[in-house]
Parts: structure tokens; C-alpha cells; sequence
């Protein structure tokens, strides 16, 4: 394990040796890996499996409003919705986290206090990541002052398609530094890297590099997440903890809209990276919609009868 | 001594007939000649009779040739089997002497035949570097592949030849060389003589040695070993006439699931199908995933 | 190397999730039987009725992964099979080679419609039958059936197009029989080019497997295939040998093992005979050390352990690199103790019952042998249901070529993994085998692998993929793995004169 930490020491020693590291992970068959991806989603979650799998997959939503017409009031309504999902089910667990802009950090601390439910802000001049390092890190510094417990960064898609390697490597190291105590979640808008052999590089280029998360998407970028990018990162944090010892977690954001979608995912993630990542503290989704179908599942599953939009709040 | 006086008294320097096994042409390792005779039962020559052991040879030596011969470019076995036809042609007038002398044929119909024996090298000579675009190509399968088939050859073929010593033997012999495959042949016991020539032939014409063994002798005998070979991967029965001869050799080349050929009547004159080729190719499909 | 479970308590645990998981258990989710209507006996399709075996045996079928008797199944005897020949004559002198290859062609539209009107049925008939998971039987057999019914439809007016001469002419009666693997994907692969050529078909099914031929069978009465057109005579040996020497059948198709097919050849020797025969295989699945590693492993699962191994282009040797063998095995063992061994109709099943008691008896006493001759087993830790026939998922390392488990076809969910250092060592070993069917290549470099397909002796070759089927694609074997192509263009081949 200490060679493995050591050999990835060597490997961000230089541009050259992070090119060469990262060109050396195995290849990724496009439409292999998308088999097995679309195999996992034939997997079928009845009954206790499903209640299992809702429930968990609700406490994994970091619901999320990344708009420009957010407003203090609707981020106060989102979080009181990610701390009380279902006002009418004590039983209903909150989200993991709320995700929104850095100015919105602080509206978002006043409703949910201690409550449990963390602050996922995203920064870096997301999404597109296009500003000067300085600003990007002034602009996670100001997230995590008003209270920010989680960082979701980009990564310059620009510096990793042209090659810089190291460039993005050490971007997300100072982000890291500068993230203090909250966790980093390191966005790689894998619609832009378009291909499973860059997801798989980026998301070790990621992990070297300290973050405790790797994300999918912003989310404003098509295709955002989907069942075999996830499934490449779910690999790579798997391979990952083989070499180190250390756990990261995974985030598909964006799209994902369904209760059926999030349980294919969940299925990926114990047969994938294993049980282990069955837990917000590694696994979440970034999402909207979602959660309300999952409420509409759950009651459902509770009621025994179909539930319809009308019955949980839009927020 | 003057020319008519040399001409007169001259003794004819004969030709002792052997084998072609791997390039060489070897007495059969038994020692054994048998006779044969002209048209008018004049004796021609003592012929090589091979023995099981010489078969055995021949395939060994075949399968020998057999990678060298199917791994070269199909251009390039053109071009070699276009060579013999060029060969033949060099040589027309002693095969038409010889098929006169073999089965007293009139001179027109053995210029005949000789013109449509190397003509039938030409043939196939061309088909070498075309049956895989006509028996091979790309399957639209439903599905993110590239899936494509295309003809092999199926390895060392036994080949009983028919009568016709000449055209008869080139049918049988140049659709089975064409695709890759190597073989061993055996020669029309009746007429033999013009066969030994066409391998003296094929030994000048850039062919490998090993890709064409060539017999004398009893097809009863040799045959028999040729069709229970497990090293052999088809057998062309056209020259077997007896059709319980015919039954047992197929029935023991199921051994090993031979590709068999059986006998049938056929126009040697006229133009062939593919089946000679395509009894002896293999379909090999290759699939591989599309993607980025 | 090594593994560590790194505490979780270290960064994220600010979201409270302190509470110990119950873990993802999949609850059951078996797929509905009530779909199926299994009758308790069966007669034998002659001209297009049912009707009872004329010397009154019959045998049972059993569901092999519960050992429940299903069905009571009349065996054709030789006044049987030459009924069934005689109605297949009949009905290719009096109607089917009269008809127009477009109306021949309609017929198999509507059956493969109808098939897909009827998927589920026969999904879930096939996975009781043959004790196959459903999600195969759904995803994999069922709609290649259909597809393979629709694409010989097309050819059945375009046959003078086919490549084989200008004016094509069907056989005559066709008898097919075909194994118990991919019952219902056997008997397509065996009637529709049959019937698109214009001939008419007896056709046995394996004894272990009759139910979804009988099916078919009602299929062909919703169709209004003509009488006669397709015959299903059910039986064991004897019935396919009745078949097979029936003077008045003019083609031999068969799936199955070499040993039988060998007998089959022998027996046609010196008729008109025509036969294709698609036999056995020891297929060396070959992982370079540049392989993209998730998908070959993939590959290798898919490749022995689909279909419990039941096929005869499994991928049953796994030539590995030296240089990533550990690694390789490593992934592989971890993957293969995600699979899920158990009830054919849960739709979460990966690996269901083994056919028969037989076949069991069959793999255990290689796999006995496997151990008795050195090689290491290991399979994941799997409960196996109490009743039915089950073996685990099973690799065998440490196997040199010499070994039976090496050489013989087990057609089981059993591998071996033998190592190789070079390309050239890799085709030689992989060409090492009297057979011929199939080949796996992983590899990333495109000329490798170009270089590899070259040189694999083999009918099929799967490069980074594997086990796929299509209806445009040949697929038959090399040397002893038999002659004649099935499917595409080429499976019209077998069906022409």
C-alpha cells in the first residue's frame, strides 16, 4: 500500500509523469462498459430492497438550485424542504446536503442551523471554471466563510483536454487547501470530456489530488450524469482504495429524475464499488425532481396506493 | 557422326517417374513401381506406387506448407498459380503428346484439353484474390459492432483425382491451392504420367514446396489413409467411381469431421461453380465493439 | 495488493449517518409463472395437429431447478418420425415449394410477430424448462428468436440474390435436431432458414427441453403455417437417429456434442444426404496486459458463466498474460462473488440450474478431475437452493494444457486459466484443441488484434467483447466443431442446392 502511495507520489512529480501515469490506466470500452451498465439497470428492486434503497437514496440528494433567479427565499424553502422532505411522514429522512451558489450559503445556514443537512456550495466560477485561479479560489473561500460545508469545484475542462494534466492537478490542490475543514467535491463535467478513458484519468488526476468527492456534471452541460460514466468513477474509486487504503466518494449530478433511475445507480454502487459506498458520506446525487419521486415512491410503498405531485411541495 | 546418322541411332534419355512430396521428388519410400502402359497397352514408364507411409509424408510435409501458403497474400498465390498456367503453356506440346499417348486421344481434342487445363489455372488464378469479397463481407448486426466475415482456408485437403489426367486433376487440384489450402493429391492411376509432369511444372512455377504432394499408385490403397488421417481437414472424393468405396472413405473421414466432397457427374469442359472453393473454406466472423 | 477499509468517520460524517445499514439485500423478485399454461402432457406435432405417439411412451420433462415434473412428453418412435417425414414431405410437394417466396415470406413475419406478441411466455416457459435466468431468457433468447424469424423472412423472395447461383432451389424435408442450451433459439436458427429456402422441417428438440417447441407449435397453428410445413417430433437417441436415417429426409441439421455428430456424419455417408453440424468447442478467451481491464473481466464473466456455461462457445479457457495474471484474477474473483446463483424466474439471477442431473454428474466429474490433476479451484461463496441442479461458478488456476479440464469440453460454469507470455504463444495455445468454434482477444491495439483474428483457427472471433449474437452473423466452427454456417447470408448455404 505504501509503494502504491509512494508510485502515486511519482506520478504527479512532473507533467511528463502525471502524462504518462494517467495514459498508462487501462482503456475503457465504450460499449462494454456501457453493457454493463445497462445490465446493472435490468437488476430488479422490489419490496424491502426498494423501501432500503429509497430511504437511502433520499438521505444521499444534495438538492439543489443552481439559477440565476435564486433567491433567499427559495433557497430558505429548499432547505427546509431537504431538512423535512415529507412534512407529513415523520419517518422521512432528510437529504444530505442543499447545493447552491456561494452567495446563497449564508440563507441557506440560517434555516438549516445544526440540523444535519450540510451546505454544499458550488465555486470556481462554475460552471463553465473560466476566471483566474485567484478569483476561484477567493470564490471557495468566501463559500466556506458564510458556512459552506462542502466545495463543489470544476475542473479546467480546457487545461485537461489540451493536455495540461498537471495544471488541473494542482488547481484542485490549492482548492483543497483553501476548502479548510469542508469536503471537496471535484466536478469533471464528463459531458465535455466526452470520452470513458479521459472520465477514468481525470477521476485519478482528481483523487491524487485530495478530493473527497468526484462529481459527474454541473449539470448545465448535456449528457450530464449517466449510469456508465458513473460506473468508470465508481471503478476508479474502487481501484483507488486497492492502491491507498483511502475512500472517495461519488456524485452523479444532473438528470437523474426518477426513483427507478437513483435505485439503478444504487445498484451500481454495490456491485461496483461495493457496499462499503452504500452512504452519503460516498455516494450522493445531485438533483432536483428527485426527490420528489421518491417521496412519491415511498408513500406509495407505505400507503400501498399511487400518490400524485399535488401531495409534496415543489420546492 | 553426321545429323541423319545421330538421329538414327540415337537412344532416348527416359524420364524416371517419382513422387512429389514437399518440393522433392522422392522414389515411395516402399520401392515399389508399378507399370503402366500406353493407350495401345505399349509400355510408358515404371511409375513410384506409394505407399500409406509416403501419404503420411505428404501430409506432414503439407501441413508443413500450410501457414506459409494461406499467410501469403492472396495477390501473391494469383500470381504463382497464373505462373503455372504460363508454364503449361511452355510446356503444351509434351502434354498434349503425353495426353495423346495416355488416353489416345486425336490431336485436336488433346490440344483441347490442354488448352482448357491452363486455362482453368487462369481461372483460378484470378479467384484467389476475389472469392472473399463474393463469400465474405460485412453483417449489419443490431447492435454498436463492426462484424465482418470472410473466408479461410480450411488446412491440408486429401484429393482423389478424377480420370481426366490432366484437366481432371487441374479441376480438382487449383480451386483447393487458390484459397490457401495445401494437399495432397492423389493421381489417376490409369494415367498418371501427365500428373508427374504437371508437378514438375508446379516445382518451376514459384509454388512452395509442400503446398501440392502428388501420388502414384492404388487410390484403393492410399486413400483409405488419407480419409482417417486425423491431420487432414477435408477430403475431395471426385476420383473414387465405386460408391461403397466412396460411403467408407466418408464415413472415416467423420472422424475427424472432414469437409468432404463426394463424387458426382460433372462437365469437365464446362465452367465451374464455387463449391470446389467453397467446400474447403471456413467462415471466420469477426466481431469487435464501435465505440470512442 | 492490500486492501484497507478506511474509517468513515474521518471527513464526511457530518451528515449524522451514524446508523448501522441493514445493506442492499435484493428482495426477491421472481418473475409471474401465471403467464405460462404448462399442460400435463404433450402429443406430438404432425401436420399441423397434436397427436399421440403411435407406441404410447412417453417420458417426463422436469424443471431442473426445482426437479417438479412438468410434463408428460409422448416419445416418437420410428412410425412417428416417418409420419412426421411424410407430412413434411407432403406438405413441401403439394404446397410449400409451390408457394411464392414472398408469401413463404409472410408466413415467418407472422410467426415472428407472434413471437413477439408471446416473449414473455415463452421467456418464462424457457427458464422453467431449462432452468436459464429469465433476464436471459427475455433479454438474450426470446428476442433473437424473433429477430432471427424476421431476417430469414426477408431472404425468402431474394434468394436468387443470396449468392448461390441464379435460380436456388430448396431441398426438400429438412430434420433438425438441436440440443437443450438455447432450445427455442436452436429450433430458430434451425427453421427459419429452412423454411424461408422453401423447405419443410421434422424437428426434434432435446429430450430435457421439449416445452418450447411445443409451444412454438401452437405458434405455427396462430400463423396458419400449412400442415405439415413444421413437425416437432419429441424423443431421445433413438427418435434423432430415426430422423437422421430416414431415407426420405434430404438434410441433417444438428447442434450438439462432436461425439454425436460425428455418428451423424458416419451415417449419412454415401447418401445425398446434405448435413451442417454445429458441435462442441473449447474456446480460448485471450486477455493481453493492455486489455481495457473492467470490460474483459466482463467478457471473461460472460463468456463462461452465461447461460450456466451451457455453450458451446463459452469461453472456457482463459489465456491470461503472465504479466497481468494475478491482477486479472484478482478483479475477476471479486466480480464473480457479485454473481447471483439461484431461482431461474427471479429477474435477479445471474446464474440458474444446470440442465440435467446428467450434466451435473458430468461437470462435477471434470471438475473432481480438475483437482485430482493439480489445478486450484475456487469459486465465491454461494448458498445453492436445496433441490434442483446446481453448481457454483468455478475457476480452475494453476491449469496447464495437459490437463483434461484444459482440453475437454465441460459446458459448465467452470473455467481455466492458463497463462501466456507472447501473441505467438497465445495463438498457438489457443489453437491447441481439435476444435474450432469461437475466440475471445482483449486488447487495446488494433493490429494486435487484427494480427490475433488472423491467426485463431476459429469460426467466430469475439475481439473485446464477447458471446454476441446476431442473425446477420455466421456463426459455426472450425476442425471438429463442425461444418456449415448458421445465420446471415452463409446459413442460407445449408438450406439450397
Amino acid at each position: 500500500m505504501n509503494s502504491g502511495l509512494s508510485s502515486l507520489a511519482d506520478a504527479t512529480s512532473s507533467d511528463a509523469a502525471l502524462r504518462r501515469f494517467l495514459h498508462g490506466l487501462p482503456g475503457v470500452d465504450q460499449v462494454g462498459a456501457e453493457q454493463r451498465a445497462a445490465g446493472l439497470g435490468t437488476r430488479s428492486i422490489k419490496t424491502s430492497a426498494k423501501e432500503y434503497a429509497i430511504d437511502l437514496a433520499i438521505r444521499m440528494v444534495d438538492l439543489t438550485t443552481l439559477e440565476g433567479m435564486d433567491t433567499p427565499g427559495k433557497v430558505r424553502a429548499l432547505s427546509a424542504k431537504a431538512m423535512r422532505p415529507d412534512p407529513a411522514d415523520q419517518t422521512c429522512p432528510h437529504t444530505a446536503a442543499v447545493c447552491v451558489y456561494p452567495d446563497m450559503v449564508g440563507f441557506a445556514r440560517e434555516t438549516l442551523g445544526s440540523s444535519g443537512v450540510n451546505i454544499a456550495a458550488v465555486a470556481t466560477a462554475f460552471p463553465s471554471g473560466r476566471a483566474a485561479l485567484d478569483i476561484k479560489l477567493a470564490d471557495v473561500q468566501d463559500a466556506v466563510e458564510a458556512g459552506a460545508d462542502e466545495i463543489d469545484m470544476v475542473i479546467d475542462r480546457g487545461a485537461f483536454l489540451s493536455g495540461r494534466y498537471l495544471e488541473v492537478f494542482e488547481e484542485i490542490v490549492a482548492v483543497r487547501a483553501a476548502c479548510g475543514d469542508a469536503h471537496l467535491k471535484v466536478i469533471f463535467e464528463t459531458g465535455e470530456l466526452q470520452t470513458y478513458d479521459n472520465v477514468r484519468r481525470v477521476s485519478w488526476l482528481a483523487m491524487m489530488a485530495g478530493a473527497h468527492f468526484i462529481k459527474t456534471s454541473t449539470g448545465k452541460v448535456q449528457p450530464a450524469a449517466t449510469l456508465p460514466v458513473t460506473l468508470v468513477m465508481l471503478e476508479a474509486v474502487r481501484d483507488y482504495r486497492d492502491v491507498t487504503g483511502q475512500m472517495v466518494g461519488v456524485k452523479p449530478a444532473g438528470g437523474i429524475r426518477t426513483s427507478k433511475d437513483a435505485i439503478k445507480y444504487l445498484v451500481m454502487v454495490n456491485e461496483v464499488a461495493g457496499p462499503d459506498w452504500l452512504s452519503p458520506d460516498w455516494f450522493r446525487f445531485g438533483a432536483s425532481t428527485l426527490l420528489n419521486d421518491l417521496l412519491m415512491q415511498r408513500t406509495k410503498m407505505k400507503t400501498g396506493r399511487y400518490s400524485g405531485p399535488d401531495y409534496f411541495t415543489l420546492d | 557422326m553426321t545429323e541423319s546418322e545421330m538421329t538414327e541411332t540415337r537412344i532416348d534419355v527416359r524420364k524416371t517417374y517419382k513422387l512429389y512430396i514437399g518440393g522433392d521428388f522422392p522414389r515411395s519410400e516402399s520401392g515399389r513401381t508399378f507399370i503402366v502402359n500406353d493407350s495401345s497397352g505399349k509400355f510408358l514408364a515404371n511409375m513410384s506406387q506409394a505407399s500409406r507411409k509416403d501419404a503420411r509424408d505428404a501430409v506432414q510435409k503439407a501441413r508443413g506448407a500450410f501457414g506459409g501458403w494461406s499467410g501469403r497474400t492472396a495477390y501473391n498465390r494469383a500470381q504463382i498459380l497464373y505462373r503455372v498456367a504460363e508454364v503449361m503453356e511452355g510446356r503444351r506440346d509434351q502434354f498434349e503428346a503425353e495426353l495423346r499417348q495416355a488416353e489416345g486421344l486425336t490431336a485436336a481434342k488433346a490440344k483441347t484439353y490442354v488448352s482448357a487445363a491452363i486455362d482453368r489455372w487462369v481461372w483460378y488464378a484470378g479467384w484467389s484474390d476475389k472469392i472473399a469479397q463474393v463469400t465474405g463481407g460485412a453483417n449489419p448486426v443490431a447492435g454498436p459492432y463492426f462484424n465482418h466475415s470472410a473466408p479461410e482456408p480450411s488446412g491440408v485437403i486429401a484429393i482423389v483425382a478424377p480420370k481426366g489426367p490432366l484437366l481432371g486433376l487441374v479441376s480438382v487440384l487449383a480451386p483447393v491451392i487458390a484459397t490457401g489450402n495445401t494437399c495432397v493429391v492423389v493421381a489417376s492411376e490409369a494415367h498418371p504420367v501427365p500428373a508427374i509432369t504437371l508437378a514438375e511444372v508446379m516445382a518451376t512455377s514459384d509454388l512452395p514446396g509442400g503446398v501440392v504432394n502428388l501420388l502414384t499408385g492404388s487410390a484403393a490403397e492410399i486413400a483409405p489413409w488419407l480419409a482417417s488421417h486425423m491431420d487432414v481437414n477435408g477430403i475431395d472424393l471426385t476420383g473414387i467411381t465405386d460408391p461403397d468405396r466412396a460411403r467408407d472413405l466418408e464415413a472415416s473421414a467423420a472422424d475427424n469431421l472432414k469437409r468432404v466432397r463426394r463424387p458426382r457427374p460433372e462437365d469437365l469442359l464446362a465452367t465451374p461453380d464455387l463449391t470446389r472453393m467453397t467446400t474447403f473454406l471456413e467462415t471466420k466472423t469477426v466481431w469487435h465493439p464501435m465505440g470512442i | 495488493m492490500a486492501k484497507k477499509v478506511v474509517s468513515t468517520g474521518s471527513t464526511t460524517a457530518k451528515t449524522g449517518s451514524t446508523t448501522v445499514q441493514a445493506g442492499f439485500d435484493y428482495a426477491p423478485a421472481p418473475e409471474s409463472r401465471a403467464i405460462v399454461d404448462i399442460k400435463s402432457s404433450y402429443g406430438l406435432f404432425i401436420n399441423g395437429e397434436f397427436v399421440d405417439s403411435t407406441g404410447g411412451n412417453s417420458f417426463k420433462t422436469i424443471s431442473p431447478s426445482t426437479e417438479e415434473v412438468l410434463a408428460e412428453i409422448a416419445e416418437a418412435n420410428d412410425a412417428d418420425v416417418d409420419a412426421a417425414v411424410r407430412a413434411a414431405r407432403r406438405a413441401y410437394t403439394r404446397v410449400w415449394s409451390k408457394m411464392s417466396g414472398a408469401e413463404r415470406g409472410k408466413y415467418l413475419y407472422r410467426i415472428a410477430r407472434i413471437i413477439q406478441e408471446r416473449a414473455r411466455e415463452f421467456a418464462v416457459l424457457e427458464s422453467i424448462d431449462n432452468g436459464k435466468p429469465i433476464k436471459e431468457s427475455r433479454d438474450v433468447d426470446v428476442p433473437t428468436v424473433a429477430a432471427h424469424f424476421f431476417y430469414y423472412a426477408g431472404w425468402a423472395d431474394k434468394l436468387e440474390f443470396s449468392g448461390f447461383g441464379p435460380d436456388p432451389k430448396p431441398l426438400g424435408v429438412a430434420g433438425q435436431i438441436i440440443p437443450w442450451n438455447f432450445p427455442l433459439l436452436m429450433l430458430a436458427w434451425k427453421i427459419a432458414p429452412a423454411l424461408a429456402c422453401g423447405n419443410t422441417v421434422v424437428l426434434k428438440p432435446a429430450e430435457t427441453t421439449p416445452l418450447t417447441a411445443l409451444l412454438f407449435a401452437e405458434v405455427c397453428q396462430q400463423a396458419d403455417l400449412p400442415p405439415g410445413v413444421v413437425n416437432i417430433v419429441t424423443g431421445a437417441g433413438p427418435t434423432g437417429q430415426a430422423i437422421v436415417s430416414h431415407p426420405d429426409v434430404d438434410k441433417v441439421a444438428f447442434t450438439g456434442s462432436t461425439d454425436v455428430g460425428r455418428a451423424i456424419a458416419k451415417a449419412i455417408a454415401g447418401t445425398e444426404k446434405k448435413v451442417t453440424l454445429e458441435l462442441g468447442g473449447k474456446a480460448a478467451n485471450i486477455v493481453f496486459e493492455d486489455s481495457p481491464v473492467d470490460q474483459a473481466v466482463e467478457g471473461i464473466v460472460n463468456g463462461i458463466f452465461f447461460n450456466q456455461g451451457h455453450v458451446c462457445c463459452a469461453g472456457s479457457r482463459l489465456l491470461v498474460q503472465e504479466s497481468v495474471a494475478d491482477e486479472v484474477l484478482e478483479r475477476l474473483k471479486r466480480r464473480m462473488a457479485t454473481l447471483r446463483v439461484g431461482d431461474p424466474l427471479d429477474k435477479n439471477t445471474d446464474i440458474g440450474a444446470i440442465n440435467s442431473a446428467e450434466q451435473l454428474a458430468k461437470i462435477r466429474e471434470l471438475s473432481e478431475i480438475g483437482e485430482l490433476e493439480g489445478a486450484e479451484r475456487w469459486s465465491p461463496p454461494c448458498e445453492l437452493p436445496a433441490h434442483g441442479f446446481w453448481f457454483p461458478p468455478t475457476i480452475f488456476t494453476g491449469v496447464t494444457a495437459a490437463h483434461r479440464i484444459a482440453r475437454e469440453e465441460i459446458f459448465g460454469p467452470v473455467l481455466s486459466v492458463i497463462t501466456f507470455r507472447t501473441p505467438a504463444e497465445a495463438v498457438e495455445k489457443a489453437n491447441n484443441t481439435p476444435f474450432g468454434l469461437s475466440a475471445g482477444i482483449w486488447t487495446e491495439k488494433g493490429s494486435r488484434i487484427l494480427w490475433m483474428a488472423s491467426r485463431l483457427r476459429a469460426g467466430v472471433v469475439w475481439a473485446n467483447t464477447f458471446n454476441r449474437f446476431d442473425p446477420t452473423s455466421p456463426f459455426g466452427g472450425y476442425k471438429e466443431s463442425g461444418y456449415g454456417r448458421e445465420g446471415g447470408r452463409h446459413g442460407l448455404e445449408a438450406y439450397l442446392r
